[in-house]
């Protein structure tokens, strides 16, 4: 039976938001934490450890999220892991994101001055501390505003999540409009939703960069 | 070419035997033999590329030497942590572009090293910034970060930094050439002071009048060699080589 699209449907769609959010939150942080090791290890003195942080980042950069998403949630079937859609699009996005975030800071460890090291190294700061205490906390400031941009890619790409089954906002649409069967202002609703989600963040990188790129003193 | 064969070793802070580094095919440092005393100071002069700054980056190892032997304070410089770390803690270094740490305060900056290398606890560390900050006279901007200073007062904070430290040796890579003219006296003069209470300085500088009033040594790099050394007096007004005497001729005419 074919309904209308009304205030129930529309109710439906915006409760869809949260796990929308929540995944796009694990993404984030989880992302977030396995990156710092990437951005690490690219930076890192020991050739092997760049090549394989660089191998990383290649892998995850040069093939489709949806592809990635398809290998946790299949591959984890093959090797006898039963696997909810859940937990394979955390997995699969935390991946995907720790890749692009790696390289986002390795390009903001590597814009800290050389100077920085020399003199922490002088002083008989090592590796550990002299990132803890010296190149970390001039990167960040960098690194604020491309992160807070990426954010955007990463709620925009949990929308992958619904083609292995997770019930995020782009599956609940697709569930709604199976019912109503009106595509164009289903999607446009759902288009809007993501869209009302994103712009602030872009409007938030946007004044951060430009904070930041004012001159300092 | 040695002056000190008869002095007792435990008297050598460094000794650097046959040291040679590349840049790939192009060798910055050529057969380098130089023995520095305990209180010794020195200047280092010579035409940019001669291998200067690379000499004196060798000693705490910012560059690598590939052949030779480099020795500090007794410890000899090998491929292991520990000898570096050992060496790092004993040799101070001052750079052309004070590098302070720009997110700290001019305090923080001094207290760091000191406690996260040496492990003292804050408040001795603290007590030691700010005699060291009074001894290069800016004990007043304690608080400030190093943005909001001359360039002249971020590179005796970056002095006070080294000294927090309590090195043996300090190393000074060119440390007036980024200043304004009006702020290189009050550097020189930080230095003029360090070297009055015995510290051992060995100092990359086109700064004639400070070798000619501090140096017990100059030496004079050119390829990558040490074409010459020897006393400020006999250095300026005998060179013995072409080299040095055309040097001195670009660098003294005004």
């Amino acid at each position: 039976m074919i309904r209308a699209f009304g205030y129930n449907e529309f109710l439906f769609l915006l409760s869809a938001v949260q796990w929308t959010l929540m995944l796009s939150v694990i993404a984030f942080v989880g992302g977030g934490i396995v990156g710092l090791f990437v951005a690490l290890g690219r930076t890192a003195d020991v050739k092997p450890v760049r090549w394989l942080a660089n191998g990383y980042i290649q892998i995850f950069q040069g093939t489709p999220l949806l592809m990635q998403l398809f290998l946790v949630f299949f591959g984890a079937t093959v090797i006898g892991i039963d696997m909810s859609p859940w937990v394979a699009a955390a997995v699969g996005l935390t991946l995907n994101t720790s890749a692009f975030l790696g390289e986002i800071w390795r390009g903001c460890i590597q814009s800290v001055p050389r100077g920085q090291w020399e003199a922490a190294s002088s002083l008989g700061l090592r590796y550990p501390g002299l990132m803890r205490y010296v190149i970390l906390p001039q990167a960040v400031k960098v690194a604020v505003p491309p992160t807070v941009g990426y954010l955007v890619q990463v709620i925009k790409g949990t929308s992958l999540a619904a083609i292995i089954g997770f019930v995020e906002l782009t599956r609940a649409g697709q569930i709604v409009n199976n019912a109503t069967f009106q595509p164009f202002l289903v999607f446009s609703i759902v288009a809007a939703i993501y869209f009302a989600l994103c712009w602030p963040l872009s409007l938030l990188s946007q004044r951060l960069e430009a904070r930041y790129a004012a001159p300092s003193r | 070419m040695e002056t000190t064969s008869g002095q007792m070793s435990a008297d050598v802070v460094i000794r650097m035997e046959g040291v040679q580094k590349w840049y790939d095919h192009f060798q910055v440092l050529k057969d380098i033999d130089l023995e520095v005393h305990r209180g010794e100071r020195i200047v280092i002069c010579g035409p940019s590329g001669s291998g200067k700054s690379t000499l004196i980056r060798c000693i705490n190892q910012l560059e690598r030497h590939q052949k030779g032997r480099i020795t500090v304070n007794g410890v000899e410089l090998g491929p292991h942590h520990r000898q570096l770390d050992t060496v790092r803690r004993e040799v101070g270094m001052v750079f052309q572009s004070f590098n302070l740490f720009p997110h700290l305060t001019v305090l923080e900056n001094c207290m760091l090293a000191p406690m996260k290398v040496r492990g003292t606890t804050k408040a001795e560390a603290k007590a030691t910034a700010i005699r060291y900050l009074e001894r290069v006279r800016i004990p007043e901007q304690a608080d400030k970060y190093p943005g909001q200073l001359s360039g002249g007062q971020q590179q005796r904070v970056a002095i006070a930094r080294s000294l927090c430290m309590n090195p043996k040796v300090m190393l000074f890579d060119e440390p007036t050439s980024a200043l304004d003219p009006e702020m290189v006296k009050e550097v020189l003069d930080t230095m003029i002071g360090l070297a009055e209470d015995g510290m051992t300085m060995l100092c990359v500088t086109h700064e004639m009048g400070f070798a000619k009033s501090v140096a017990h040594r100059v030496i004079f790099m050119d390829r990558g060699e040490i074409v010459e050394q020897n006393t400020p007096e006999a250095f300026f007004t005998d060179p013995k080589s072409e080299r040095t005497r055309s040097f001195l001729g670009q660098i003294l005419a005004h």
